[in-house]
């Protein structure tokens, strides 16, 4: 049935069929209207991809320090690049769930404890190898060894083992994960010839473009892998990245036509360039939220009453509206939005609320001024969020002292060492990363220092657990618990905004990062 | 002559004694930023583990003034060393940008010294009124506007509104040189705006001291045009101080344009070293610092060599 419907969609898009003759059809063989209209749509995008052509693309967070090696990659520039060139096991879709890349189809052991990907045929690399299982344990175990200095070796630290069988890639776990595949969709994963253990920087992997030129922190140029497997990713002849850093300069280089594809519109001129004439901005929710960190272990922040007197005082709607002018969300106090795909919406909205504030900050007992650290290198407009904090609390009663602390050296004197400060998290594509990335008593960036013994047993039982319904309630509680409990001040989540010339069409919804994922690029096509 | 050439000599000698210093000075300075470069290189996301292993595979453990004299005796044999970061060899990398860098400093040096010292000259020439004010006003302006501005005013009107010129100044290997003068102008003309009246209010000043002696009333006197008493009689004699100058902003376009480069995305020596800087990657940085201090040192020693040749007294001591 399903091919017949696919064959059908194609005949609408090529004009010999009409849509509704094909929804009738559709009906017939049992597809649900909004199935058919899926498939219609897709095929009308299918049929509309222009093959051939340039597309190029600023993006902003590269630097000259960057390694091609993907177990290295930390920002933008290097994922959009190893996007081009490799490719993971599975990726994140438009819906937050999962495709096979790489592995064709991906089960699990009925205790969850062993996960079986069986490796797609016919898949070669770059430099003319075929890919074998084989290829795809070492590169797991590459970033999973105890030499290891992959970004995603904390994600791995629960294999106990890594076997292949024929075609088959199997992971034995220590303990039950449901959610293991979406660990592999994790942007260091690249799949290497021999794991990338001969030369991980060397960038041949099997994804849909070949690296011709490559001058770090300057640009990229890669042009389209003929071998490569799936005819539905990456439509232009060639992709050149330019790395262009300053804001306004990106926003004058797509104005003038010099690139089609731009990152991080700034929120403060996200409207003025959505006028500019063949722009399109545009403005992506995602899990990334802008963050207040308490350290709930060291005083005063060691009072549940200050961190609630603080959570109160705080004005979300007005960061939302000052900081990332209105291209974002409120957030609650959970690192959890509505971009999770287990997102419970039923915990009730945390209000700005001075009354409560004085109240509880009275009962904390505490006086005298708090410090509050900031920089604009932990968000974008963090120092301006911070002296509205100031202001929102100082209604309380509560005062705020805002210390402005260098950008440079941010990240490793500051966030996760002083107990109050402003910080960033991109979030995780599942609540269990994210939790258990920066919540769990234990984690090594549990920069909340939140250590709450029944928030962890609920986080290793939903991790094992594989009733979807159970473990909906399981994160609805957990992210109850890091409100009510936890050191945690969310007051936003910001969305990306990415804009494109009418040079290029395409663009579609995504999860994951900015850019569609960062494969907007290869998804969108050059317009005749 | 000999008394000249040993001037200079001492000169030479003054310099890499004065290098040596400020690599010991660099490596100070890079030693007392805060983090370290495990952490800056993973980033954020980075566990006690991860940075345990690339420290141990970085050498960080060794003490500093040991990595110093380790990375000093490269230098002598030519080997600046790999990069922490990336794993590159530093001289292959640094060579690009360098090259990059000269090209910019080289445009806009060829575009700016001619024309503030024909600029000095005119104004010398209609001191007082309004030709000189006219140069005056525009030159100071232009150097009192920030280089950004500058920058971004050229963006929106040559690259955005008009678009001559292309706003991302992306330069790569393989490029023609038409196609790199092109890519470039934008970029060599902010810097030109940027260092033209330093050197224009000095060429205007030392040749109007020059011109209060006598012998310039002597050759008034004998009845010589006016631009032909400043250019040949008075522009000679006021050449030292306009060279000081002259090198003092041709070492500014080499060492001082990183903001240049950050808003033109020109891939030069500044955004290199201030890119390696952020991770705390030591010997780039120290290479970087290097190479910026032999080229100040290196034309303020050819301005002080040309000085010394311009000035007869020094030429030909008693």
């Amino acid at each position: 049935m399903k091919d017949e419907l696919k064959f059908l969609s194609q005949r609408v898009a090529k004009g010999q069929m009409d849509r509704r003759a094909f929804l009738g059809r559709a009906a017939a063989l049992g597809a649900t209207a909004a199935s058919a209209n899926t498939l219609l749509s897709s095929a009308a995008m299918a049929a509309g991809a222009q093959k051939g052509g340039t597309i190029k693309v600023g993006v902003q967070g590269g630097s000259s320090t960057d390694s091609l090696d993907p177990a290295t990659t930390t920002n933008s520039t290097a994922t959009q690049i190893s996007r081009l060139w490799g490719e993971p096991l599975v990726e994140l879709n438009a819906d937050g769930a999962l495709d096979g890349r790489i592995a064709e189809e991906f089960s699990a052991s009925a205790d969850a404890k062993t996960w079986t990907f069986k490796i797609r045929s016919g898949v070669t690399f770059s430099n003319g190898k075929s890919l074998t299982a084989d290829d795809v344990a070492a590169t797991i175990e590459r970033h999973a060894g105890e030499e290891s200095k992959s970004g995603a070796l904390g994600l791995l630290t629960d294999i106990s083992g890594l076997r292949v069988e024929g075609d088959k890639f199997i992971v034995d776990l220590n303990s039950a994960n449901a959610d293991l595949p979406y660990l592999m969709t994790d942007y260091h994963l690249m799949i290497q010839p021999n794991g990338g253990k001969d030369d991980p920087a060397a960038a041949i992997g099997t994804g849909p473009y070949v690296i011709k030129e490559h001058e770090s922190g300057v640009r990229t140029i890669a042009e389209k892998n003929p071998n490569y497997w799936d005819a539905e990713l990456g439509h232009a002849g060639t992709i050149e990245v330019l790395n262009i850093n300053d804001d306004t300069a990106r926003v004058a280089a797509l104005q003038s036509g010099q690139v089609d594809l731009v990152n991080r519109v700034p929120p403060r001129v996200a409207a003025l360039v959505q006028r500019m004439r063949g722009v399109t901005v545009h403005s992506v929710p995602s899990a990334g939220h802008y963050v207040f960190i308490m350290h709930a272990d060291t005083a005063p922040f060691d009072n549940k009453d200050l961190r609630l007197a603080l959570k109160y005082a705080i004005n979300r709607q007005e960061m939302v509206d000052k900081i990332l002018f209105g291209n974002g969300s409120v957030g609650n106090d959970t690192p959890i939005n509505a971009s999770y795909p287990l997102f419970s919406g039923d915990m009730e909205q945390r209000e700005y609320d001075p009354d409560k504030a004085a109240f509880h900050y009275k009962a904390s007992g505490h006086d005298g001024s708090i410090l509050l650290r900031t920089s604009d290198n932990s968000f974008p407009g963090a120092p301006d969020a911070s002296q509205l904090f100031q202001q929102s609390a100082a209604a309380a009663g509560i005062q705020l002292e805002v210390k402005r602390e260098p950008n440079d050296g941010y990240w490793s004197e500051v966030w996760n060492k002083q107990p109050f400060c402003t910080s960033y998290w991109s979030g995780r594509p599942i609540q269990d990363q994210m939790f258990s990335t920066a919540y769990l008593s234990t984690a090594d960036w549990n920069d909340t220092r939140f250590v709450n013994e029944q928030f962890d047993q609920l986080l290793v039982a939903a991790r094992g657990e594989l009733d979807q319904v159970k473990r909906k309630q399981m994160y609805a509680d957990m992210s109850t618990l890091v409100n009510q409990e936890g050191g945690l001040i969310c007051p936003m989540f910001n969305n990306f905004l990415d804009a494109t010339s009418d040079k290029v069409a395409g663009w579609g919804p995504s999860k994951g990062f900015d850019l569609m994922n960062f494969y907007a690029p290869m998804k969108m096509w050059v317009t005749a | 002559m000999s008394g000249a050439l040993k001037l200079i000599a001492q000169r030479i000698a003054l310099g890499l004694l004065l290098l040596l210093l400020v690599s010991i000075l660099i490596f100070s300075g890079t030693q007392i930023l805060p983090g370290d470069v495990a952490q800056s290189i993973l980033g954020q996301s980075a566990t006690p583990e991860n940075l345990a292993n690339l420290r141990a595979e970085l050498g960080l453990e060794k003490p500093a003034y040991i990595r110093y004299f380790e990375w000093l005796a490269g230098l002598m044999r030519g080997d600046l060393g790999t990069a922490l970061t990336s794993g590159v060899p530093i001289s292959e990398a640094i060579a690009v940008r360098l090259e990059n860098t000269l090209f910019l400093g080289a445009f806009a040096a060829a575009v700016s010294v001619p024309l503030a010292i024909t600029l000095g000259l005119v104004s010398v020439r209609f001191r007082n009124r309004w030709p000189d004010k006219m140069i005056s006003a525009s030159t100071l302006a232009s150097i009192s506007l920030p280089e950004f501005f500058i920058g971004y005013l050229l963006i929106l009107f040559f690259g955005v509104k008009l678009g001559w010129f292309p706003s991302v100044a992306t330069v790569y290997e393989g490029m023609s040189f038409a196609d790199r003068i092109n890519t470039t102008v934008l970029p060599a003309l902010t810097l030109t705006l940027v260092v033209l009246a330093h050197m224009m209010r000095m060429t205007r000043a030392a040749i109007l001291n020059v011109m209060q002696s006598a012998y310039i009333e002597t050759a008034e006197l004998k009845g010589l045009g006016s631009f032909k008493i400043i250019w040949r009689h008075a522009l000679p004699n006021a050449i030292a101080p306009i060279v000081n100058v002259v090198m003092l902003n041709m070492a500014y376009l080499i060492v001082g344009v990183v903001v240049v480069e950050v808003i033109f995305v020109y891939p030069g020596m500044g955004q290199y070293l201030v890119d390696h800087v952020s991770k705390r990657d030591v010997p780039v940085v120290q290479a970087c610092g290097l190479i910026f201090a032999a080229i100040f040192i290196g034309l303020n020693l050819l301005a002080d060599v040309i000085s010394i040749l311009s000035n007869p007294r020094l030429r030909h001591p008693k």
